[in-house]
Order: structure tokens, then C-alpha cells, then sequence
């Protein structure tokens, strides 16, 4: 099975992946993200997607959560990171054994 | 604890017990699955810190990088070199099993992973060719990342199901069957009980006359 990798989020950010062949999709507003997620998440292994945009669709992206694909990872953006990436580590952490023992 | 609604009968209690044995058998089997569930949990958790922290910090120089260079070209001559890639990456995805939970895979071939830079230099930016360099090589870290992030997501979600159910069976199942096998045993007892009075009753009645 071979397959594809998407990136979404803003254009300075997401632009740089083209440079390795990714597809780059951009997306700011809530709505455009929603759709643009949808409608990828059909045909893409993985996408990845800026921690900006990944805060504003975070509903979203739990019900990706529980399935196999896509694979949604959040990155940091050209202007750093929010730290909702290492969150999500954490409430991960928390859901399965009750507190976050790794920090 | 409420017992079950169920007739006191030898039949039901016999039953009853063979649905213990079953809970009993099963929320044994469940707990062990969960400590070894969460144990390769905190092995992988503790790796996907790791190699977030690693990545995030990578892609931050790169994509800086990016914007410098974008900073110092001109937009129509950047959006032309990034035509110029090669475009239509793939990656190899499987899915393997980590306690019965389906995780994916994904693996890229070497050759594919690595680009030579193929853009002419004289209008770009030597910013841009390193941060392109450097986001390539740090490509193969983030699939692991993606590799690793789900797998934790999944089984923390696999992990807090199978929670539930230790504690449905540990909590309400086991404990309503018992109540209900030591209610049917007094019942059945009191009956014998009751039964032996009547006959010596009878006894005494008969051999008195």
C-alpha cells in the first residue's frame, strides 16, 4: 500500500514542504481548514497540520484520533511552537493511566 | 449492590455460577492485558517526547530558514522553484498490531527521501537551499513521529476502553453474581430446611395418633 502525505496550515509555513513533494493545502480560517481535513482525509496516510490550525479543529481531530488513517500530526509553524503538539502527548498520557507521569 | 431479577432455582444457580467462573476467568485476563497495555504505553510515550521535542526544534530552524529566504527572494521566482520539485511523494503504509490494536506504518525508501536540489542556484537564496536540505533530513524523523504519535493515541483510547471494562466486570458483573448465587443458596436451603420440619411434623403427627 502506497500512499500520500498532506500538509495544511497557513502559506508561510506549509510552503516549504512543497520543496520535498508533499501536497500543500492552505487553509487560515476555521471553515476552510474543516473542509480542506474532510475532504483529505479520504485519500492521505498522513497529514500534517500546522498547531495554529490544529487548535481551531480540535474536535476534529479526536475523531481521527480513534480511527487507524489518516495519521493527523500537528507541527510548529515558521513562528514557532504553541506547545499543543507536546499537549497532546500529555492529555494522551493522562487518558490512559490518570496522570501525567512523564513530565 | 442489587442482585439479578432471576427465579431461585437449582437450574439458574448452576448457571449463575458458570457466568461467574466466565466474569471471573475474563476479568483476570482483561487486567493483565491492561498492565501490558500500559507499559508499552509509557515506552512510547516516553519516546514520542523525545522525538517531538527533536523535530520541533529541527522544523522551527528550517521553516525560519524558509521565511528568510522567502524574505529575501522575490515571490514569483520562489512559487517557480517550488514547481520545479519533484512532486507526487508516497510512502510505503502498513499497519501492525500492538495489542490488538491496528497501528499504522509507514517507511520511505532512502533513495526516495533524499533530493538532490533540483533548482537552478543563481536566483535563490542560500537560506532556502539549506532549510531545504535540512527539512529533508528531518522528514524521516517526522513520519517515526507520526508512526509513534498515533500508536500512543490509539492505544491511550484502547487503554481507557479496556479500563472500563475491568472495572464493569470488577465493580457491577462480579458482584451482582455473587449477591445473586448467595441469595439463591439461602433460598434453597431455607426451602430444605422447611421441607425437613414439615416431615418430622408429619412424623410425629402420624406416630402420636
Amino acid at each position: 500500500m502506497v500512499n500520500k502525505i498532506a500538509v495544511i496550515g497557513d502559506k508561510d509555513s506549509v510552503l516549504a514542504f512543497k520543496s520535498l513533494g508533499l501536497d500543500v493545502f492552505f487553509a487560515e480560517t476555521y471553515f476552510d481548514i474543516k473542509n480542506t481535513l474532510e475532504k483529505l482525509a479520504e485519500d492521505y496516510a498522513v497529514i500534517l497540520i500546522t498547531e495554529q490550525a490544529a487548535e481551531q479543529v480540535d474536535e476534529l481531530l479526536l475523531k481521527y484520533k480513534k480511527k487507524c488513517f489518516p495519521t493527523v500530526i500537528p507541527i510548529p509553524s515558521g513562528t514557532g511552537s504553541t506547545g499543543y503538539g507536546m499537549n497532546c502527548i500529555k492529555s494522551d498520557v493522562e487518558k490512559a493511566i490518570g496522570t501525567d507521569i512523564l513530565s | 449492590m442489587t442482585r439479578l431479577n432471576v427465579n431461585a432455582t437449582r437450574m439458574e444457580l448452576s448457571r449463575l455460577k458458570a457466568r461467574l467462573k466466565t466474569a471471573t476467568r475474563g476479568h483476570k485476563l482483561l487486567k493483565d492485558k491492561s498492565d501490558e497495555m500500559v507499559r508499552r504505553f509509557i515506552v512510547l510515550a516516553k519516546e514520542n517526547r523525545t522525538l517531538r521535542r527533536e523535530v520541533e526544534r529541527e522544523l522551527i530552524g528550517a521553516l525560519n530558514g524558509f521565511v528568510i529566504a522567502k524574505a529575501l527572494m522575490p515571490s514569483p521566482v520562489l512559487e517557480e522553484v517550488l514547481c520545479v520539485t519533484d512532486s507526487d511523494f508516497k510512502i510505503d503504509v502498513s499497519t501492525r498490531n500492538i495489542m490488538g490494536v491496528e497501528a499504522p506504518v509507514f517507511s520511505v525508501d532512502d533513495g526516495v527521501a533524499y533530493k538532490s536540489l533540483s533548482y537552478g542556484f543563481a536566483s535563490v537564496a542560500s537560506d532556502f537551499d539549506e532549510s531545504v536540505e535540512t527539512l529533508s533530513n528531518v522528514f524521516v524523523k517526522l513520519l517515526k513521529l507520526a508512526e509513534i504519535e498515533k500508536t500512543c493515541n490509539m492505544l491511550a483510547i484502547e487503554i481507557e476502553k479496556n479500563r472500563r471494562r475491568v472495572n464493569a466486570l470488577e465493580f457491577v458483573m462480579i458482584p451482582q453474581l455473587e449477591e445473586t448465587i448467595k441469595y439463591i443458596t439461602m433460598k434453597l436451603d431455607e426451602n430444605e430446611r422447611g421441607n425437613l420440619t414439615r416431615l418430622m411434623k408429619v412424623k410425629t403427627m402420624i406416630n402420636g395418633k
